[in-house]
């Protein structure tokens, strides 16, 4: 490799900088298995919308004015007086909404084909890391507009450190800077929102990529494509990325887009689940909106977060849903990755997973009546009742063999 | 896997059952046409003529308004601006806060994104469900928002309305009160009439409220467009890429 480049330009730069090595490793002769499906298209859209969110949000920020007593207006200027101000701003709010979808489905993606196992532990724990920062971007890029939900969905958030036991209050204080979520809080989480949190998942995205890389993709048959290699040394069911998954998900990509197009054209408030009608109303620290619901993408953990009768315990529930995922490596020990060879009770137990993740995504959005509550507490208990079962299952369940090179 | 998916969907049917059933008055629909220009014209006729004065729309401007509503500059300027204000200026209220404040108890909110934040139906009943209430200092009280502080602004050409309370007796023998409108001293539009500006108001407000909408909309049919041509191309790309794979 290498040596047919040693000319002209390209050859005086990889004397320089490994340009032509790192095209090759990670692209040209990157080797991935060739029984991709589906749900292996969420990857690189995930890298698509973040790249989204980056170009959008740096020209939103040419006009947006982080001030308690602008930042609402500056909004509306973007919307109106700002040459194609709607068409970024609704690029932005609808990326935000999309970037969850798309995480959500990859993140499924490596649950049902083992993906996180062995020896891609660390890939699914930098994973994890980009979930929660990007929870952490959205949940400050939310305050932004400074409406009413974004100030109020802020406020609870923030009060949710003050359970914490002790240092609670004084946590809370820190954090917004302020008795109450004010002009200090804004400017503070504008700077994390427009450069602290995008540096790490940048770096993030290169680590997950970079481990990624070492060790291989897996694939939906769960099986080792490197076992079996040619003479040269290529896995016999690999091809390389460039040009074949990159034209594969170019048509990936402008699906998507089509997806986008429509919302952000037709339909961008998403019937209010993307931008809600109370965000229209600026926000105001001396009038509580009925209902306080945050985003489509944090409801799950919202409703599991009042399902437990006691604060600080909710908050440690709520964390703690999003902590075992982390664990996932360590939880399910089964030596059989895919869920295409794994016994039918694992597929009865993922099958529960999702439907209780949806079922508290809804009660999240709901009052919380008796009804609601009662409910949430049950899908909570399965919720964490997957993961423990994670423990028992391999135990006494009868798996299918394993196929020796992918199926096609 | 297909199968999965609608066994999932069908387990999680049930909830929306619990959701369903309705909260707050009954709102009409509003039934506006974002593309029916005259009808925003008159709109934006009514709104700088009964409700500017009180309620700022500060973050929209005149100039703005005359140029997506085809009305010309010189006729904005000569029947639209009451403040004194020009044409590039931002529909903002003579009015002082503190007086608002001591004349009707609140600051009236601002409307610029008032259509998007309230809903076009819920604006459409609330205007037409104004009723006489001597107990109150501004002799009037609304169905939509009771004891809002916003006297009927439009009483000159809806007319009065008062209240009737019937009472209907259920299958079950509970009984329900049901509060209705009538019309007692007709004002200078008919009923049918009045409904239309109403109409005609809360289309102007819709648009006020998002004014890139009708552009929004027509490039979107573009873009979408392509996009499919793409799609096309990308796929046949990938297919003629991924023959030599098996």
């Amino acid at each position: 490799m290498g040596e047919k480049w040693n000319k002209g330009l390209l050859g005086w730069i990889d004397a320089r900088f490994p340009l032509s090595k790192m095209w090759y490793e990670h692209l040209a002769e990157y080797y991935a298995p060739k029984n991709f499906n589906f749900w292996y298209y969420f990857g690189s859209l995930a890298l698509l919308a973040l790249v989204l969110q980056i170009v959008t949000g740096v020209w939103l920020t040419m006009n947006y004015k982080p001030d308690a007593g602008m930042a609402f207006n500056s909004v509306e200027y973007i919307m109106r007086d700002v040459n194609w101000g709607w068409l970024i701003r609704y690029m932005h709010s609808t990326g935000a909404s999309l970037f969850f979808v798309v995480v959500y489905l990859h993140m499924f993606r490596g649950l049902i084909y083992g993906s996180f196992k062995k020896p891609r532990e660390l890939i699914w724990i930098f994973g994890m890391i980009i979930y929660v920062c990007l929870m952490a971007e959205a949940f400050m890029g939310y305050l932004l507009p400074w409406g009413q939900m974004s100030y109020w969905g802020a406020q609870v958030i923030i009060s949710l450190f003050g359970a914490i036991p002790g240092i609670g209050d004084a946590l809370a204080l820190w954090i917004r800077g302020d008795f109450v979520v004010a002009d200090a809080t804004l400017n503070r989480f504008f700077a994390f929102h427009v450069i602290a949190v995008p540096i790490v998942l940048l770096a993030l995205v290169v680590l997950h990529i970079l481990a990624l890389h070492e060790v291989g993709s897996n694939n939906p048959d769960g099986v080792d494509i490197k076992k079996h290699k040619d003479e040269n040394g290529i896995p016999l069911d690999g091809i390389p990325f460039h040009p074949y998954y990159t034209v594969k998900d170019i048509v990936g990509v402008v699906v998507f887009l089509i997806i986008f197009s429509i919302i952000v054209f037709f339909m961008p408030e998403m019937g209010g689940w993307f931008l809600e009608r109370d965000n229209f109303i600026p926000a105001d620290p001396l009038k509580t909106p009925e209902h306080i619901v945050p985003l489509w993408y944090f409801t799950p953990f919202y409703a599991i977060l009042r399902a437990v009768p006691d604060k600080f315990l909710g908050v440690v529930a709520m964390g703690g849903a999003i902590f075992v995922l982390f664990l996932l490596p360590w939880l399910d020990r089964s030596p059989v990755r895919s869920i295409r060879y794994r016994g039918s009770i694992y597929k009865i137990a993922i099958g529960v997973f999702v439907i209780s993740f949806i079922a508290l995504g809804y009660l999240g959005t709901q009052p919380a009546t008796t009804l609601f509550t009662n409910l949430a507490r049950f899908f909570s208990l399965l919720y964490f009742g997957f993961f423990a079962s994670l423990l028992i299952i391999p135990r006494f369940e009868k798996t299918k063999p394993v196929p020796d090179r992918v199926t096609s | 896997m297909k199968k999965k998916i609608i066994a999932m969907l069908l387990a999680i049917a049930p909830l929306w059952v619990f959701a369903a059933g309705g909260q707050g008055p009954h709102l009409d629909k509003a039934n506006i046409d974002p593309n029916n220009i005259q009808s925003l014209q008159r709109g934006a006729g009514l709104f700088v003529n009964y409700c500017l004065s009180c309620h700022s729309a500060s973050l929209m401007r005149y100039e703005h308004m005359g140029k997506d509503l085809g009305i010309e500059e010189t006729l904005v300027s000569e029947n639209l601006i009451f403040t004194g204000g020009k044409i590039g200026d931002l529909m903002t209220v003579a009015t002082a806060p503190a007086d608002s404040k001591l004349w009707f108890g609140i600051v009236p909110p601002d409307l610029t994104v008032i259509a998007r934040a309230r809903g076009v139906d819920w604006l459409y009943t609330y205007l037409r469900s104004f009723y006489r209430d001597d107990s109150r200092h501004i002799g009037t009280n609304n169905l939509v928002f009771p004891d809002v502080g916003m006297p009927n602004v439009l009483w000159e050409l809806q007319g009065i309305q008062e209240p009737v309370i019937t009472t209907r007796k259920e299958h079950d023998g509970t009984k329900t009160k049901e509060v209705s409108l009538e019309l007692v001293e007709p004002g200078l539009l008919t009923p049918t009439e009045f409904d239309r500006a109403v109409r005609d108001l809360v289309n102007y407000l819709d648009y006020m409220g998002e004014p890139a909408k009708h552009e929004r909309r027509e490039l979107g049919t573009k873009v979408i467009l392509f996009l499919l041509m793409f799609l096309v191309l990308a796929y046949l790309l990938k297919r003629e890429f991924w023959k030599d794979i098996h």
